[in-house]
């Protein structure tokens, strides 16, 4: 398949802080990448070099099969949404929109048609006059990504264009985002801080910290088989158990925490005896039931209290304190509303398979 | 009643609290400005019949129109203000977008300062400073010589482009501080954007630079023209008996010939000619004053 960007053993150094560590990536033609890491993990520093405002230490950036070494930003093939849109306030939404056209030197009816016709087909048909400040927050959204597909770019760099907006309009544009993406048909290149935009909308998603890249795979991979801790706390929602491994079978771990508790889980990785190691088991992975016979004969099976009551609708989830060692545990509600009528307080079993969880060698300092 | 009025916020009541609020501002308006101004307008529009005889007249604006000293006086004295703005904006420009755009931290701080400095010493002194520099005996003339340049010391003084220089060096700093104030409220992802989508510097600056700073400018522009056109001791210490300047001649009218009328008549002339450059400025740049002054 043709990769529209691939970028090559790419280094930026800032003094002694190494913000892009020899990362590489491909893109393939018309799919949603993510980038997705915390802030300050050299993600922003990826996409500017990606859109030729930074210049590379080392390594090459190719947009579409060719080398970007020396491209100024305003002659490569690539286009940028910005974090707080960048649209220009001095303008109006057609001239915003016709911008670009207009650097080419295309004729002034041609814009006028194709500024028209990409209003349409964001959903803003008969904008052109409309000032800035008169938009939405989500129009705004709309009218930036017109302004860099009406270019046509082999590939358009979103730098956290939904960090702005609040909430319920933020899940909306993420709809309208992936709607977008697939009726172009752009290769969209995407960073964030936000996992649930990345598991959403791509189609890949590489997880980045400290400059390197931890994984990358489709959102489904790195939910059920993170590679590392690193990607096995930061997507999705985790309960994080650090011990010591007592016992290493085939795939399968057994680990006690400081507390005296033993669980399995499954391997991440080479454990041997004695190594200290972090599980991490999915508040949906664990199973609860009023007594432990109700359990699965396959699960491991634990005593415990509710301590705490977390409502969120389809989120919903219970804090779980194990009998034996006060471990807190988060445990995800069942669908069913079989537990609604939970109370703090109340004894509890749990237990989930082995399989389910994952086991990993702690990083360096055994935190 | 009135303390009634006032505690429950009744328009009564709020118009007394603005009136003594703005009164400090009132009295000093209309004492220090608006009444010379009234006693100069009258003062303008009377003519000496005999000794401590006075007419109401136009005889003091006819004198201005039918001598062409005084006019030709008065449109040079624009035109060198004009050019003044202009020359001073070329040079701030640049400046201010160094401060405002690439320097960072104690460096943005020390530039600032530096155009702050030569404020500190009075404008004579600085004057001065100039002559010193390029009198025929001066420093720059001197270096010239020495460099193989000319072969006898050039007087540098008395030229109109000395009063130029003068006048820029004086009104650098009124277009620096809201021209760094207009570039620093610009986001630099604008700048970017442009940059993205295809712009060109010279592109960026025409499309998305100078439209934003625009009432930077506009407000920098009046100031200094304002400052370049009332000015008095640059053009005399610069530009010696051949300057020329407007100013000089209402001077002349009211300390040397001892003509009030005159001057008076000199000196509404020369408001009125400011306000109507002004005023033409404003509309060519599509401003309006409050914004500019709000802005600056």
């Amino acid at each position: 398949m043709q990769q529209d960007l691939e970028v090559d053993r790419v280094t930026k150094r800032y003094g002694a802080h190494v913000a892009v560590d020899a990362l590489s990536l491909d893109v393939a033609h018309g799919s949603f990448f993510s980038i997705l890491g915390p802030s300050g993990c050299g993600k922003t520093t990826l996409l500017r070099m990606i859109a030729g405002f930074l210049v590379p230490d080392e390594g090459d950036v190719r947009i579409g099969s060719k080398s970007m070494r020396g491209v100024p930003p305003n002659r490569r093939p690539v286009n940028m949404v910005f974090q707080h849109l960048a649209l220009f306030p001095m303008m109006s939404v057609g001239d915003n929109v016709g911008y670009g056209l207009a650097r080419r030197g295309v004729a002034t009816g041609e814009i006028a048609r194709r500024v028209g016709a990409m209003l349409a087909r964001v959903g803003l048909p008969g904008a052109q006059g409309k000032r800035i400040d008169q938009l939405s927050g989500g129009q705004k959204q709309r009218v930036a990504i017109a302004r860099s597909l009406v270019l046509e770019p082999t590939l358009l760099l979103l730098d956290e264009p939904l960090g702005a907006l609040d909430l319920k309009l933020r899940e909306h544009m993420k709809i309208e985002l992936k709607q977008l993406q697939a009726a172009f048909g752009t290769t969209f290149v995407y960073i964030t801080h936000d996992q649930s935009e990345a598991l959403v909308l791509s189609d890949r998603v590489a997880v980045m910290s400290a400059g390197r890249f931890e994984q990358v795979g489709t959102p489904q991979e790195l939910y059920y088989r993170p590679a590392t801790p690193f990607v096995a706390g930061f997507v999705g929602a985790n309960n994080r158990i650090a011990g010591t491994a007592t016992r290493v079978d085939a795939d399968l771990v057994e680990l006690a925490t400081p507390g005296g508790l033993t669980l399995r889980a499954g391997a991440g990785g080479t454990i041997a005896v004695g190594d200290p190691v972090e599980a991490f088991v999915r508040p949906e992975a664990l199973a609860l039931a009023r007594s432990a016979a109700e359990l699965s004969p396959a699960a491991q099976r634990f005593d415990g209290r509710v301590q705490n009551l977390l409502f969120d609708g389809a989120n919903s989830a219970v804090l779980v304190r194990e009998a034996r060692t006060r471990a807190e545990i988060r445990i995800a509600l069942p669908q069913t509303g079989r537990f609604s009528d939970l109370e703090v307080g109340e004894a509890i079993a749990f237990g989930f398979e082995p399989q389910r969880a994952v086991c990993f060698r702690a990083s360096g300092h055994g935190a | 009643m009135a303390r009634e009025g006032a505690a429950r916020g009744s328009p009564e009541g709020t118009r007394l609290a603005l009136l003594l609020l703005m009164a400090p501002a009132l009295v000093w308006l209309v004492g220090l400005i608006v009444l010379p101004h009234v006693e100069l307008a009258v003062l303008s529009l009377r003519t000496r019949v005999a000794p401590r005889v006075y007419e109401f007249g136009l005889d003091q604006y006819r004198t201005f129109v039918d001598e062409p000293l005084y006019w030709h006086t008065f449109v040079r004295t624009a035109a060198i203000s004009l050019l003044a703005t202009a020359c001073t904006l070329l040079i701030a420009f640049p400046t201010a977008w160094y401060i405002a755009k690439i320097a960072r931290g104690r460096a943005k701080s020390l530039l600032f300062v530096l155009c702050l400095i030569p404020f500190w010493v009075s404008e004579a002194v600085r004057t001065l400073g100039w002559m010193i520099l390029l009198r025929e005996s001066g420093v720059l003339p001197r270096l010239l010589v020495d460099v193989g340049v000319t072969d006898a010391p050039v007087e540098m003084l008395y030229h109109d482009a000395t009063i130029l220089v003068g006048l820029v060096y004086t009104s650098l700093l009124f277009m620096v501080v809201p021209l760094v104030g207009a570039l620093e409220s610009l986001d630099d992802s604008l700048i970017e954007a442009a940059y993205d989508l295809g712009g060109t510097g010279a592109t960026i600056l025409r499309d998305i630079v100078v439209p934003h700073a625009a009432p930077g400018i506009v407000a920098g522009c009046i100031v200094v023209f304002m400052l370049t056109i009332g000015n008095y001791l640059t053009p005399t210490l610069l530009g010696g008996k051949n300057s020329l300047w407007f100013t000089e001649q209402i001077y002349t009218q009211f300390i040397t010939r001892f003509n009030w009328e005159q001057g008076a008549a000199f000196g509404f002339l020369l408001l009125l000619l400011s306000t109507a450059i002004v005023w033409i400025g404003l509309a060519l740049g599509g401003q309006r004053f409050g914004d500019v002054m709000r802005r600056s």
